[in-house]
């Protein structure tokens, strides 16, 4: 029998899992594997700057192709850069399988030079992770790897590779069957149950769908849309959710929560039956939890058992894979919801619409408005802040245009990198980030990355000199004491410095464009321009003022229906 | 009175891969959700692949609920069954060794092991070395008397394990 390294079964197994793209750090605990990469033409490594980046890439590839994202990183700051980016891809349900390295078996637990136990730092924020402590199960280690992170509710996996395991020269096959005793997703639907919620639905006098990111995870958007066209029922999202079906669909009123719409919100708070699919009930999007939907039956269709009936108590759960529930059901719905319940919710619509206060300048809204206009298929990816809220209050979305963001964890820093994996994952869309002057300073470094690979990325940075949203709540609820958040304070007695960095120099010193828009007139001249160069990525730099607010919002801790309206 | 918000004792019975870190991993799922956890046994079954865990926690049945999910979903996790109201055989090894004994003291703690169905096993010129098996709560029980009766004790317990009545299987 041939005999191969563990390294060599390593790039052999990303063959045989169609692994195109690798996201990749090197280091001496893995530098036989990238050795062994570098021996062959299957698999293309991508280098970022920083691990954490390399992983949000990873994440963002994976959420816009729907693929596994692969990571690999050394032992030790290696591996410990991409716990955020673990954790990020955990709350949101991304399929990741992330390699790091190991000192050799013979080392582990002397505090040998960059160990650390990863596997326990990463034990609460992964589906899965191991050690990989003899050479034979290498194979079938990996296998799981890739089929646990895919299957069922999505996630990250950790792969721990000791360096002497790895060397070992051992089996050259790649299994080809899985078999996990204690794993087993959910592949088939509860007609009972799911027939149960249907008649729920239908005698409902005041229906609502709540469509979280399961739905757009499952690509069940098309079948959604069709659900919603034959019972007329109107529908509410989360921001994971966001796009579900279209946005300037008739029937969809907007997103729920913190930053939802009004109707939305009221909506939720009046409805009698709240059919929800592929959301956890997050507390951003139920706010005070004993006052969510409280006149309602709730339906919940969740492929994770675990997000039943967690939050908030459901009368029919059902546990199931989003598209396949509903392929189901568009075997026995009809028509259903009643006209007064739509009109009451464009009642609540014309008195509290979503908009912003107009103003001249250069305003949020006004940028988004160019977005929407002049482009007709796109990957938005957002950082983290006010600039987001506004994107998923305003972007609009449909079939050919995707919303990338980190929702559940919040992650600062994902902007960037994620629209180089987003890129990387599709070259013929054209990629666009939204960012605060904050969070893109938080993986700034990717330029170099962007602009070798030569990504064509549109890279907004709404820069209001803050970190603008917890700025937001000192505005509102801390007495106006801006701590910790002003990002370019004047010293006593001087004049306002120029900000530092001067964002537009620090894009063209990487080999990027840069651009700084100050006026109105300018923002769509500017798009235009971006759009022209397909050869390096193009910041654009909107100067914004640091008091325009995200408006509803709910007070932390308040109900849905305690709006404050701006 | 809503039955759901009962906090009450309940129990857990895991069948785990018996490999490396899921112990750490069962045990750190209850301290990041912030789940009791009374006590937790674990040891390899006739099959050296699988071990099996008891599990006693002190929860509401919402809670309960939710840890069941939470434990099933690892991929570690083979199988959870709720000991909670079936019919299982359940016992918990206790040791206790009480210090500075007189006469009296000790002819007492004979009397103490003999309602309890307790071995004294090891006895020295001023202690007496007990030990009990039964259930965690009379186990409790005797802890608590003890602490009464004498002025110092020293105290180990095993945790509950626990297995399925035959006559259960049999139905």
């Amino acid at each position: 029998m041939r005999k191969i390294t563990g390294n060599k079964l390593l790039v052999k197994a990303l063959k045989e899992e169609g692994v195109e793209i690798l996201f990749g750090y090197p280091g001496a605990c893995t530098i036989d594997i990238s050795d062994e990469l570098y021996k062959q033409d299957y698999t293309r490594v991508i280098l970022p700057r920083h691990e954490q980046a390399l992983v949000h890439e990873a994440d963002a590839y994976a959420r816009s192709t729907g693929k596994v994202g692969v990571c690999l990183a050394t032992s030790g700051p290696g591996a410990t850069n991409l716990v955020t980016g673990i954790a990020t891809a955990n709350m949101d349900s991304v399929p990741l399988v992330c390699f790091t390295g190991q000192v050799a078996r013979n080392l582990i637990g002397n505090d040998a030079f960059q160990e650390v136990d990863i596997i326990g730092i990463t034990r609460s924020i992964c589906k899965y992770g191991v050690t990989v402590r003899r050479r034979e199960d290498l194979g079938r280690i990996l296998k799981d790897a890739f089929y646990i992170a895919r299957t069922g509710r999505p996630g990250p996996v950790v792969i721990d590779l000791p360096k002497d395991v790895m060397a070992e020269l051992g089996s050259a096959d790649y299994p080809e069957t899985v078999n996990i005793r204690g794993y087993r997703p959910n592949s088939s639907v509860h007609i009972g149950q799911l027939k149960k919620a249907v008649k729920m639905l239908q005698k409902a006098k005041r229906p609502l769908f709540l469509a979280g990111g399961g739905v757009n995870i499952a690509r069940a958007n098309e079948l959604f849309e069709k659900l919603v066209d034959i019972t007329q029922v109107p529908v509410i999202t989360t921001i994971m959710g966001r796009g579900a079906i279209p946005t300037n669909h008739p029937l969809f009123i907007g997103n729920i929560g913190m930053h939802g719409s009004y109707a939305s919100n009221m909506a939720v708070s009046n409805c009698d039956v709240l059919f929800s699919i592929g959301t956890r009930f997050n507390d951003r999007i139920t706010g005070k939890i004993h006052e969510f939907a409280p006149n309602a039956q709730i339906i919940h269709i969740d492929i994770d058992t675990a997000s039943i009936s967690r939050n908030i108590q459901v009368d029919v759960p059902i546990v199931a894979d989003a598209a396949e529930a509903i392929e189901k059901m568009l075997e026995y719905v009809e028509k259903c919801g009643s006209r007064d319940w739509l009109k009451q919710i464009r009642r609540w619509n014309e008195e509290h619409p979503l908009m912003m206060r107009e103003k001249p300048g250069v305003t949020p809204k006004k940028i988004l408005d160019v977005i929407n206009r002049d482009f007709s298929e796109a990957i938005v990816v957002t950082d983290v802040g006010q600039h987001q809220m506004w994107t998923t209050q305003f972007l609009e979305l449909d079939h050919h245009k995707k919303l990338l963001t980190s929702g559940g964890l919040g992650t600062m820093g994902y902007g960037f990198p994620g629209a180089i994996g987003a890129k990387i994952g599709n070259p013929d869309a054209t990629v666009i980030s939204i960012n605060g002057d904050g969070g893109f300073q938080m993986n700034i470094q990717e330029f170099a990355t962007a602009v070798l690979e030569k990504l064509p990325l549109i890279l907004c940075v709404f820069n209001n000199s803050y970190l603008g949203m917890v700025r937001q709540w000192q505005r509102l609820f801390y007495g106006k004491r801006y701590a910790m958040t002003e990002l370019n304070p004047a010293k006593e007695g001087e004049e306002a410095s120029p900000y530092r960095p001067d964002f537009v120099a620090l894009a063209k010193s990487y080999g990027a464009y840069g651009i700084r828009v100050e006026r109105e007139e300018d923002i769509a001249d500017a798009f235009a321009q971006a759009r022209s160069h397909t050869d390096a990525p193009t910041l654009i730099e909107f100067i914004i003022d640091a008091e325009e607010l995200v408006y509803p919002m709910i007070k932390p801790g308040g109900t849905l229906e305690e709006m404050l309206m701006g | 009175m809503n039955t759901k918000n009962i906090m009450r004792n309940r129990w857990i019975s895991l069948y785990v891969e018996n490999q490396v870190g899921v112990l750490s991993k069962i045990s750190g799922l209850f301290s990041a959700k912030s789940y009791n956890l009374e006590s937790l046994t674990v040891g390899t079954t006739e099959d050296p692949t699988v071990s099996r865990m008891t599990i006693a926690t002190c929860c509401d049945e919402e809670t309960f609920e939710q840890i069941k999910k939470q434990l099933n979903r690892m991929v570690e996790v083979i199988k959870v069954i709720d000991f909670t109201d079936m019919s299982v055989y359940m016992q918990e090894i206790l040791y206790v060794k009480v210090l500075n004994c007189d006469q009296t003291d000790k002819d007492k703690l004979f009397q103490i092991a003999q309602a309890f169905r307790a071995q004294v096993v090891d006895y020295g010129h001023y202690s007496l070395l007990l030990s009990f098996l039964q259930t965690a709560s009379k186990n409790d029980a005797v802890i608590r008397l003890l602490k009464d009766e004498f002025k110092t004790i020293e105290v180990v317990r095993g945790g509950s394990v626990g297995i399925e009545a035959i006559s259960m299987a049999d139905r």
